[in-house]
């Protein structure tokens, strides 16, 4: 069994929904993304995705295009990305890491050299926003049979045609896009969330995360009723900027901070769990 | 339109997955693919619907002033003492470019498709204006998107949209200009999916916008075909055109690349030269990758990360190219060379004093390579070069570069 698939199995067996968080990768310097990184699982993250930076983000909203901007001045690139999970893993064995990002920094790297190397540092799976089913055969495809999970979305522009289609081959788990836009966005509504999980349960077996839209403790948990995993992004990347200043500093205390407000999130799934 | 049928044709493409060899795709957010589908299906209806073709026919001749005129330059072929140089005027159509071609078509579908909200991408501000214009004719609200940095260098162009109707947004992320304003008309289009169209202005993106784009510019190389059979009895020998995206280019092109004996030419800006790295010669200067839904040849670091394109003339200020050049750059069909901003400047100057016509700085592009390529070739050498615009837009930015005060 993929770690994912055991993680989701655990906190289902839990009665609750799984807490998903996202950050960038080395935002907003690599020392104290590091530090973040290693006290997730701790704090209540269950499973963690690490965004890879990319110039030109069409999918994010300002929050993450402002983090993706200072992990590219702080030096990160795709190398960087995979050496920070390779520690990681080093020290943790159990909780997913899913990288998610953009696909050109991936082919420019090669497609089958990045692969090899996200199974050798210990990556789990991966979120491509810019390659939807019609493209599999890109990274989809050989990252199933490289062992790697490819997570695809759906969104509330399918019919039930598209979500067949979406289904079709995935793995890990569906990650459900709960408004049309960019990161950061709107919020959703939550009985308009809860049908669509339930038309997406009609065409596949996989754990169901909903995210995009996750703002405040409050709302995961009212997610995490109707969902399997709960995606927490741009409420957490805007903890992080909330502690650079003007000039670029880091303050001090952002970890920690960071930290209790992924508690905070945590406790919410915990609390009003399936 | 065209009709690509011949087995062996170099103008069969896309195929079905909307690729050119490698190039091109469909590589976008899974949001936008339901409303990419529905478009490639209204669009595949259109193309074959002698009603559609009769409305473009109409406007393109009563709205735009098509066809445009095959213009023999004598002044221009006398001072260069080579190939005789015909001009194909796009500059004197309505709006001052080739990009209303598209955009009439673009609304046109747009209209049929139901859709009540139009968006657009820009760079110099000539498809910016264009669109603005046709959601003006057809009643519906357009907001252009536009680099922040190119607002400051287009104001003309910014007032004249505004003058139309449209929302003018400046761009504030990245490079703020052209890939910019395409990287938030994208965000745009992916939050109000329900009504909105997104205008494309040249032959990238998602398919199938490469291809759409292309058969509305083809008038562009079509008219020429007929043109030179008039005026000469036989086809050119060469052509010439300017590269940003590649939408004037391409239109020029491509009824003619079954015809082996016309060699054709595709110029990109190379800026302060290729060797500085500020240019945006992506087939010249860059690699294979994917950006805006497509993959293509791009201007990219070592990390895959976009780097900023550079050049004097805002609409070639982008690190990508569409994907059926690249295309047609890996098969040799068509040559592409560059040419400076410097390069550019005298040929705008020249074209100015020689012909009484003022050129867009993209088009002084090309005419840097004729100035380049004619004085070689023999006087009964065709040379048809694409005048895709005409330089009022451009004049704060010459008299910038050339150190004068308007």
């Amino acid at each position: 069994m993929s770690r994912l698939a055991e993680k989701f199995a655990a906190v289902k067996a839990e009665n609750r929904a799984a807490l998903v968080t996202y950050f960038m990768a080395g935002d907003p310097d690599l020392t104290s993304f590091e530090t973040l990184l290693a006290g997730l699982p701790a704090a209540g993250a269950d499973i963690i995705e690490v965004g890879m930076p990319f110039s030109d983000p069409m999918a994010d909203g300002p929050a993450i295009q402002a983090a993706g901007l200072r992990a590219i001045a702080a030096g990160v690139k795709l190398p960087t990305v995979l050496a920070m999970v390779e520690r990681f893993r080093a020290k943790d064995s159990t909780t997913p890491i899913i990288l998610m990002g953009y696909f050109n920094p991936i082919y420019h790297y090669g497609v089958t050299r990045f692969l090899a190397d996200a199974l050798k540092a210990g990556v789990d799976g991966m979120i491509v926003v810019d390659l939807p089913p019609e493209e599999d055969h890109e990274l989809g495809k050989p990252a199933r049979a490289a062992g790697l999970d490819f997570i695809r979305l759906a969104t509330p522009t399918a019919d039930d045609a598209r979500l067949g289609v979406i289904a079709d081959n995935a793995s890990g788990f569906i990650y459900y896009v709960s408004v049309a836009g960019i990161t950061g966005a709107k919020t959703g509504d939550v009985a308009a969330i809860d049908s669509a999980v339930r038309r997406l349960r009609a065409v596949t077996d996989l754990p169901i995360a909903v995210g995009f839209g996750i703002k405040t403790p409050e709302r995961a948990a009212a997610v995490a009723a109707v969902a399997d995993g709960v995606v927490v992004g741009t409420a957490l990347v805007e903890v992080v900027a909330g502690h650079i200043g003007m000039d670029g500093e880091v303050r001090a205390g952002l970890v920690a901070t960071v930290l209790a407000r992924v508690a905070e999130f945590a406790a919410a799934v915990r609390r009003h769990g399936a | 339109m065209t009709s690509n049928s011949a087995p062996n044709s170099l103008r069969n493409g896309p195929d079905e997955t909307g690729h050119y060899g490698i190039y091109g795709g469909r590589f976008v957010a899974e949001t936008l693919m339901p409303l990419i589908l529905d478009l490639e299906a209204a669009w595949r209806k259109c193309r074959d619907d002698p009603e559609f073709k009769r409305e473009l026919a109409y406007y393109f001749k009563h709205y735009i002033g098509r066809p445009s005129p095959l213009y023999f330059a004598p002044r221009l072929t006398e001072h260069l003492g080579g190939a005789k140089i015909y001009l194909k005027r796009d500059e004197l159509n309505h709006t001052g470019a080739h990009k209303i071609n598209n955009c009439i078509g673009q609304i046109l579908l747009a209209k049929r498709m139901g859709r009540k909200r139009i968006i657009a991408e820009t760079g110099a501000g000539q498809h910016g204006v264009a669109t603005a214009t046709v959601a003006a004719l057809f009643n519906l609200p357009c907001t252009i998107y536009m680099g922040a940095v190119d607002i400051e260098r287009q104001q003309p162009n910014v007032f004249r949209m505004k003058l139309l109707g449209a929302e003018v947004v400046a761009v504030q992320s990245g490079s703020r200009t052209l890939k910019d304003a395409m990287n938030e008309a994208l965000r745009d289009w992916v939050t109000n999916i329900q009504d909105t169209f997104y205008i494309i202005g040249t032959v990238a993106g998602p398919h199938p916008y490469p291809e759409m784009v292309r058969e509305f510019q083809t008038v562009i190389g079509t008219e020429t075909r007929e043109q030179m059979l008039e005026a000469e009895g036989r086809l050119p020998d060469s052509l010439v055109a300017a590269i940003g995206g590649g939408s004037n280019a391409m239109g020029l092109f491509h009824p003619f690349l079954d015809d082996a004996a016309v060699t054709i030419y595709g110029v990109e800006a190379a800026g302060l030269g290729i060797d500085s790295g500020k240019h945006a010669a992506s087939l010249t200067g860059g690699s294979p990758g994917v950006l805006h839904g497509n993959r293509t040849y791009l201007l990219q670091d070592d990390d895959g990360q976009i780097i900023d394109a550079h050049s004097i003339s805002a609409g070639l200020d982008y690190p990508g190219i569409g994907p059926e050049h690249a295309w047609l750059h890996d098969v040799g069909r068509v040559n592409y060379v560059s040419a400076t901003d410097a390069e550019a400047l005298e040929a705008f100057k020249l074209m100015a004093r020689l012909e009484g016509i003022i050129p867009a700085l993209e088009p002084s592009h090309a005419l840097a390579v004729v100035c380049k390529l004619a004085p070689k070739l023999p006087p009964d050498h065709l040379m048809v070069m694409n005048l895709c615009g005409r330089g009022d837009k451009d004049i704060f930015t010459v008299a910038a570069a050339l150190g004068v005060t308007i």
